[in-house]
């Protein structure tokens, strides 16, 4: 049998990482109530039967539980992912367009964004939204476009240096013109993989940020939610509370890892032989 | 050589500048809550019944109704003097706090540095020797998953193996409960650092790896390793003589910009582990709206994320001789 090469890979790679996202937000929606119901009847189940992940101290389903926080998780790094790619995508263009001085302030602002641990970047916006869910939006979609941003404003720089640019200048195309006509599709594939890699980025950090406890009130499941109320019952041997939401949540960023560098790869003409 | 102090010179005036565009971005954060420090650290009800004198100097204390340049300025004045406020959750001096807490993240952040470091470049190594063999695909998955892992879950985890289902390790805290201070041992002190250490390593090694695999194939596919090989030179003998120093040098740099990471790392494991150290401080500061606290030790942790990066570009001048002539290094 041939083996199937790598451009078949990660087409199904990508495939399955948007029909994953696809089903979980979908299932996360039609059970968001049911994730709220709590039946002591079926109380501290461990995993088995109708209750695959077990269910909690209050019976509430940990599947479903975990499907809805999950789901959510999924929604604010789409949203992350779109806000920081594109803002990653202006400032890395503006960056190395606009002359030394636009060149100099960006780069800085890189630096000093870099500077802050990220987990302290964003317990700070947190604080300085007043700790809701608004924070943790917020928080995580303007924080991950830095090294984006230092990808996209290097390739601009080589770009500018390029035949077919320098040959648009003479002709006496405006610059904004050349950006859009000439610059854009070249860093379109750049941009894309950013994009798809800032996604499990961007969930791991809410996960950890709700984790820690701030943003979103107590009974809402979201996976860094139940991952931190799971730690009270460890030491009673609740296993199931701890693994099972962690393991999805592993999973989600390994695809779009997977799906992300494949894609990446494919896209880079040095490796394209292989 | 003059130009390499120059160099270093620049290098560490951006960093100082780049301390104080932090702490000046920091406070701007704290300074936009809608959360007013007053009610949050005074209480509500506490508040009620103070005369309004009370309420007068307390303002003032907080600088209610100043301009929040000034208040800027002030607070970055008594800080550069060493006068960090006083924490409003411990009820002591900042700079106390931070001192006794650093130490205990100290210890964590630096065995966790060292055995990541020095375990991730040696895996990175050998799965580099050979693209796609046993070994290397086995590395380059371990490094994918554990980079995809949060910090926190991988602590959650240890903790149910060691702490709860094998009962060989402590569950938290750096030291035993209900035994003096002065009986604590440096053994227990140990036993209660493995766990978050351990975690901590874990995940700092998956970047350090994955970045020396890739320079090694680069370097194995270089026409100067075929031409040792066609010198008869052992495979141990091309990675001491020409492998190594190339890929300590990027190895380094990449270690050194970690700090950053390892910081961010230590703030969830010290969470899970409730380890007193400056990680649990920054978060227990932020849920209880310890403004000084907060804004301490993110200017402090940010001192160590440029100095790291200093460091980098120091040693990136120490070894490699054509950087500390071609000036700054972008």
């Amino acid at each position: 049998m041939r083996r199937i090469n790598g451009r078949m890979m990660t087409a199904a790679l990508l495939g399955a990482a948007v029909l994953f996202l696809f089903v979980i937000t979908v299932a996360g929606h039609m059970y968001a109530e049911e994730a709220l119901v709590t039946d002591f009847s079926r109380k501290d189940l461990s995993p088995g039967g109708a209750y695959i992940f077990g269910t909690d101290w209050l019976g509430r389903d940990m599947f479903i539980r975990t499907l809805t926080g999950l789901s959510m998780s999924i929604q604010i790094g789409i949203l992350a992912a779109c806000v920081s790619s594109v803002l990653a995508l202006i400032l890395g263009v503006l960056a190395a367009t606009m002359g030394k001085t636009a060149d100099a302030l960006i780069t800085w602002v890189i630096d000093l964004v870099m500077g802050i641990p990220h987990i302290l970047l964003l317990i700070l916006i947190s604080y300085a939204f007043g700790k809701g869910f608004k924070g943790v939006v917020v928080g995580v979609a303007l924080t991950h476009w830095t090294s984006l941003a230092r990808v996209i404003r290097g390739e601009v720089l080589q770009l500018k240096e390029a035949l077919y640019i320098r040959a648009a200048q003479k002709l006496g195309m405006s610059q904004l013109k050349i950006a859009w006509k000439h610059m854009l599709p070249h860093l379109f594939p750049q941009f894309l993989v950013g994009l798809i890699l800032t996604f499990p980025h961007a969930i791991l950090h809410e996960a950890s940020i709700t984790f820690l406890g701030f943003g979103l009130p107590p009974e809402q499941p979201a996976i860094g939610i139940i991952l931190s109320e799971s730690m009270k019952y460890l030491a009673m041997g609740r296993w199931w509370l701890a693994l099972f939401p962690g393991l999805l949540l592993v999973f989600t960023v390994v695809l779009f890892d997977v799906a992300g560098e494949s894609l990446r790869k494919l896209l880079d003409p040095g490796s394209t032989h292989k | 050589m003059k130009e390499y102090f120059v160099f270093i010179g620049k290098h560490t005036i951006r960093m100082l500048l780049l301390v104080f565009f932090v702490s000046a971005a920091a406070f701007t954060l704290v300074s936009v809550s809608p959360i007013d420090p007053l009610q949050a650290n005074v209480g509500q009800a506490a508040m009620g019944s103070m005369s309004q004198e009370q309420i007068a100097k307390l303002q003032a204390y907080w600088g209610v109704g100043e301009p929040p340049l000034h208040r800027f300025f002030s607070w970055a004045g008594d800080f550069f003097r060493g006068d960090m406020g006083v924490s409003l959750l411990y009820r002591q001096p900042v700079s106390r706090v931070i001192g006794v807490k650093l130490v205990n993240s100290l210890w964590l952040m630096a065995i966790a540095w060292l055995l990541s470091g020095m375990i991730g470049f040696v895996l990175g190594i050998l799965a580099g020797l050979k693209e796609g063999s046993f070994v290397d695909r086995l590395v380059k998955g371990y490094s994918l998953l554990i980079a995809s892992t949060p910090a926190f879950w991988l602590a959650l985890v240890l903790l149910m193996i060691f702490a709860v289902w094998l009962k060989v390790l402590p569950i938290g805290l750096s030291v035993p409960i209900g035994v003096e201070t002065g009986a604590v041992t440096v053994m227990d002190r140990i036993r209660h650092a493995i766990l978050p250490a351990a975690t901590l390593s874990i995940t700092g090694i998956a970047n350090i790896t994955l970045h020396t695999r890739e320079k090694m194939i680069e370097i194995m596919e270089s026409d100067y390793v075929l031409f040792a090989r066609a010198r008869g030179e052992s495979t141990w003998s091309i990675v001491k003589n020409h492998a190594l120093r190339n890929v300590a040098l990027p190895a380094m740099t990449l270690q050194f910009a970690s700090i950053s990471e390892i910081f961010g790392g230590s703030v969830l494991v010290e969470q899970t582990f409730s380890y007193p150290g400056l990680g649990q401080a920054a978060v227990t500061a932020g849920l209880g709206s310890d403004v000084p606290l907060l804004l301490g030790i993110t200017v402090i942790s940010a001192l160590f994320v440029f100095g790291g990066n200093l460091i980098a570009n120091i040693l990136y001048g120490v070894i490699d001789p054509r950087i500390r002539r071609g000036g700054a290094r972008t």
